[in-house]
């Protein structure tokens, strides 16, 4: 079941919005997901997947309540939207927040993800013929136990409606490819791919051309083979160079979520958790060394989490989060703001139609710097290169942290030199960034993303864009797997 | 406000017709599965001991499953509740489903249940009041930091095939998750649930949950990096679990050597003969049966005194490797994991942990080397230092890092005399109807590193 067209959203909404609240919403999403997926060289699942409802908002009376349904119907809605009006009234015995003071946007406008070459232009058996293809060039050794390869695209539309005559329409749509390879011998057991897919982005089947996704596998292969053979990452105080798709990991656990207002808000504490952030840091603290910028950025055009508008309405627009290393802005949609008497971005996002917004990342970067990879290397006496995240793991104050790589190179004096197996390394968010002291320039720059954030209650999984250069790190704890 | 649904007829029937449906709409040679989630939620948030976020979802999915041969593909749709809407939906999904399988090759891994009998379970319909254990919980959270979440209604699944199988798994039930804070990262940390509503299991809970955030308010222990002794909570050891519930037990990940319990499988490492793990569907919250349409037996053993024993086979690695399945689902994850108690009443942990760290709860697990079967992750919430039998105060957190057959192996001192049973509160896509039942743990020298 596809999405109606937007006037008829628009004539059923208005026909079952309820007379006298102070503001109700409507929005409506159909998300269309399709799977091909490919193991050991046998096509191991295509399917599809159409998800269509929409969440009816009230507000009244200082109160807020949702009630979400798929049932599109006039009866559906006004179903729906006197549920959310019962709720909002018992959400004004003792709210949290007096919603009367919220500022709830009538926004017009659209977003479309540009796309040069549509999902729907190449045949079902053409695409399993490429994920095919690759999974064979992943194998071709005995060592060689699993090759998986699968492309997931994703199309979202959404119409989002207010009672002051508010009216968004978007159309996002991503795609996913993703290919891994386990190797085994004597004892040792190695991982390389995609990351979890860590090459999801926005556009079409211009992907593939533009991250050379046909190319990875004797890559991946070669490398699973010499990880087997390889040492064990080293132990000690050294520098760390972080390639862009383990970039990824270390923005986003260690400055996204504690920069999220809900959780500095308290909203999170008996889930996600809190934040290491207090309100009073913004516009004085020193997260990073003067090398860090980092932008909310939602423009980047292939980034996953570009969009015009959040889901509470609030346009979209670039923000720096951290300037020269001070902190300056936190993830906060409008409410948040509001609730906190701080500025934020546009970044109250659901996943569906069954969930409501809350602060979430969209796209968030590290902007580029100045130095070439050959730069950052050869500054580095003693470290390890590590790229393509595998294991992530942080405290609920987003401070104390672990994470994990598929692969490490030593750096000996200013060198890459060999392959080191299960590199790993640990620090404290308050003080790593501080220890940047090398930003990689535009040539090191990429752009990744995660279609698997969660967080909320209801728990919620959305994706999320990450783009950054290569970074080098100065004094961080790195060490190898079991002993 | 009632979380009664408001379709006509009940989701059983409605499933029951759309099946019927669908499943003449097929052409010769075709099999169909339907695979249906649905559930009537009321969810509301609270924070600082009132209400951040109420609502209501009402959902349904629907998986439609075509097979010709050894071809088959499957659409999942959103349900609107309106029968003839979905019918409709079911039957353009099986023709769209049609369409494609011409263009796909042959599955060698296909396998799905022809059998026709059925697995049902159906609770008695309890009415709950969702707005009222909302009044209930505001009422009682005055004067404290209560942050947390309500979750009611019913949820349920169907299973429907073109052989005849008509399965069904439909219970009601309430979960408040939730947390009174001291300040900072400090809290109690509490999971309670039912059938009908219990306000008095609740008071007791939040009554127990006041008494001991007094010990929060001591100072803060700064714990040195190193070895200690440690007392891993029921909810702690389901933090754990829940990792090894992913990754340990499956065929797949054993047959790829890719799994936590390599080393001990490898006899690198050893598990205390006193751990006997096992997937206890009887005992569980979660359906009988699998999206496949097998029927999950009561209980597949998977370690049995320190020994790995049995695995969690889905319909796929059973036609791959040519062994029995399980009903696993296609990540081969357990569900409904127990872990046999020990000896230990929980009464006596502080004074048998003596010097160490009670550990209330764990949080954000992964691996440090998952074939080397090494976890790191952190200490949260009421983690305390105990010396002497007597707790001194709040932990800061504290990151381990070490290995299954350290955990449950070497270091395993005892296991708690009790199986606690712990649903899960997750409510991913939809709410989870997994659950466990474990027992505390006592360890010797844990590592921690951070």
């Amino acid at each position: 079941m596809s999405l109606a067209p937007p006037e008829t959203l628009r004539q059923r909404f208005h026909a079952a919005l309820p007379p006298d609240v102070d503001f109700c919403s409507l929005r409506a999403v159909s998300e269309r997901a399709e799977m091909l997926s490919v193991r050991n060289d046998v096509v191991d699942g295509v399917s599809e997947s159409v998800d269509t409802g929409a969440m009816v908002t009230v507000v009244h009376g200082g109160g807020m309540g949702y009630a979400a349904t798929a049932d599109l119907s006039v009866a559906g809605l006004r179903a729906a939207a006197e549920r959310a009006r019962a709720w909002a009234a018992e959400c004004a015995r003792a709210s949290v927040y007096d919603y009367s003071q919220a500022p709830l946007a009538h926004p017009r406008g659209e977003y479309r993800t540009p796309v040069a070459e549509p999902w729907e232009s190449r045949s079902l058996s053409d695409k399993l013929d490429l994920l095919l293809s690759v999974c064979a060039d992943l194998g071709g050794d005995e060592r060689i136990v699993e090759r998986t390869t699968s492309l997931m695209r994703v199309a979202t539309d959404s119409v989002y409606l207010t009672s002051g005559g508010g009216e968004v329409l978007q159309r996002i749509e991503a795609l996913a490819p993703d290919a891994m390879v386990i190797a085994h011998h004597d004892g040792v057991t190695q991982r390389r791919g995609t990351g979890y897919r860590g090459i999801t982005r926005q556009g079409g089947l211009e992907l593939l051309s533009a991250v050379g996704y046909a190319a990875m596998a004797p890559r991946f292969r070669e490398e699973a083979l010499q990880l087997l053979a390889a040492p064990d990452c080293p132990e000690g105080e050294m520098h760390l160079l972080l390639a862009p798709d383990q970039m990824m990991l270390q923005i986003h656990e260690s400055i996204g979520h504690p920069l999220e207002l809900d959780r500095i808000l308290g909203d999170e504490r008996n889930y996600a958790g809190t934040s290491f952030v207090t309100a009073d840091m913004f516009g004085s603290y020193r997260y990073g060394s003067e090398l860090l910028d980092v932008s909310f950025d939602p423009t980047v055009r292939d980034e996953l989490a570009s969009y015009g508008f959040d889901d509470d309405g609030s346009r979209a627009e670039r923000q720096y989060l951290i300037k020269d290393g001070i902190l300056l802005r936190p993830l906060g949609g409008a409410i948040s703001q509001a609730r906190a008497g701080l500025p934020g971005v546009a970044n109250a996002r659901a996943c569906s139609w069954n969930r409501p917004p809350i602060d979430r990342m969209a796209n968030l970067n590290i902007e580029p710097g100045d130095q070439s990879l050959q730069d950052l290397v050869s500054q580095v006496e003693r470290g390890v290169f590590m790229e393509t995240n595998a294991s992530w793991s942080i405290d609920d104050s987003r401070n104390k942290f672990q994470f994990g790589c598929e692969l490490g190179r030593l750096i000996v004096d200013g060198e890459l030199r060999g392959i080191v197996r299960n590199p790993n390394y640990r620090g404290i968010s308050a003080t790593f960034w501080r220890n940047l002291v090398g930003v990689g320039d535009r040539s090191t720059w990429d752009v990744n993303g995660t279609p698997y954030c969660g967080k909320g209650e209801p728990n919620q999984v959305i994706r999320v864009g990450h783009a950054s250069p290569v970074c080098l790190f100065a004094d961080v704890s790195v060490f190898g797997g079991a002993e | 406000m009632s979380t009664t649904p408001s379709f006509e007829r009940s989701p059983r029937e409605r499933f029951s017709a759309l099946a019927d449906d669908a499943c003449a709409a097929l052409a010769p040679g075709e099999d169909l599965i339907l695979y249906l989630q649905g559930e009537d939620s009321d969810f509301v948030r609270f924070n600082r001991g009132r209400i951040r976020q109420p609502g209501h979802v009402q959902q349904e999915e629907l998986s439609v499953r075509l097979l010709h041969g050894a071809r088959h593909a499957s659409i999942d749709l959103s349900l609107s509740g309106d029968p003839a809407a979905d019918s409709a939906a079911a039957r353009a999904a099986i023709h769209t489903l049609r369409q494609r399988l011409p263009e796909l090759p042959d599955d060698p891994h296909l396998a799905w249940e022809t059998r026709s009998d059925s697995v049902v379970v159906e609770d008695e319909a309890v009415a709950l009041d969702g707005p009222a254990i909302t009044r209930a919980v505001v009422d009682a959270a005055a004067g404290v930091d209560f942050v947390g979440i309500q979750v009611d209604g019913p949820v349920w699944a169907g299973l429907a095939t073109s052989r005849g199988q008509r399965s069904w798994h439909q219970r009601s039930s309430w979960l408040l998750d939730w947390c009174l804070y001291h300040q900072g990262d400090k809290a109690v940390k509490r999971t309670l649930g039912g059938t009908a509503w219990d306000p008095d299991a609740f008071a007791a809970s939040m009554a127990d949950a006041r008494h001991r955030l007094v010990a929060l308010g001591r100072p803060i222990v700064k714990v040195s990096p190193g070895r200690h002794r440690a007392w891993l909570s029921a909810s702690a050891m389901g933090e754990l679990m829940d990792l090894l519930s992913w990754s340990a037990f499956g065929l797949r990940a054993t047959r790829n050597r890719n799994t936590p319990l390599q080393p001990v499988l490898d006899g690198r490492q050893a598990l205390d003969p006193r751990v006997s793990l096992a997937e206890d569907v009887a005992g569980g919250l979660s359906p009988g049966f699998s999206p496949d349409g097998f029927h999950r037996p009561d209980r597949v053993a998977l370690v049995e005194g320190g020994q790995v024993v049995g695995q969690l086979v889905s319909a796929r690695s059973a036609a791959e490797y040519d062994v029995p399945g399980t009903g696993a689902a296609s990540g081969e994850a357990a569900d409904s994991l127990a872990m046999a108690p020990g000896g230990l009443p929980g009464r006596r942990a502080l004074a048998e942990l003596g010097t160490g760290l009670y550990v209330s709860d764990l949080w954000y697990l992964n691996y440090s080397d998952l074939p080397g079967g090494r976890i790191t992750g952190m200490t949260r919430f009421a983690t305390m230092w105990v010396e002497d039998g007597e707790i001194v105060g709040p932990a800061e957190v504290m990151r381990f890092d070490e290995t299954v057959g350290h955990l449950l192996g070497a270091g395993l001192l005892e296991l708690e005399d009790t199986a606690h049973l712990l649903p899960s509160a997750s409510t991913y896509e939809r709410r989870s109807t997994s659950s466990m039942r474990l027992p505390g743990a006592l360890v010797e020298g844990m590592r921690f590193t951070l």
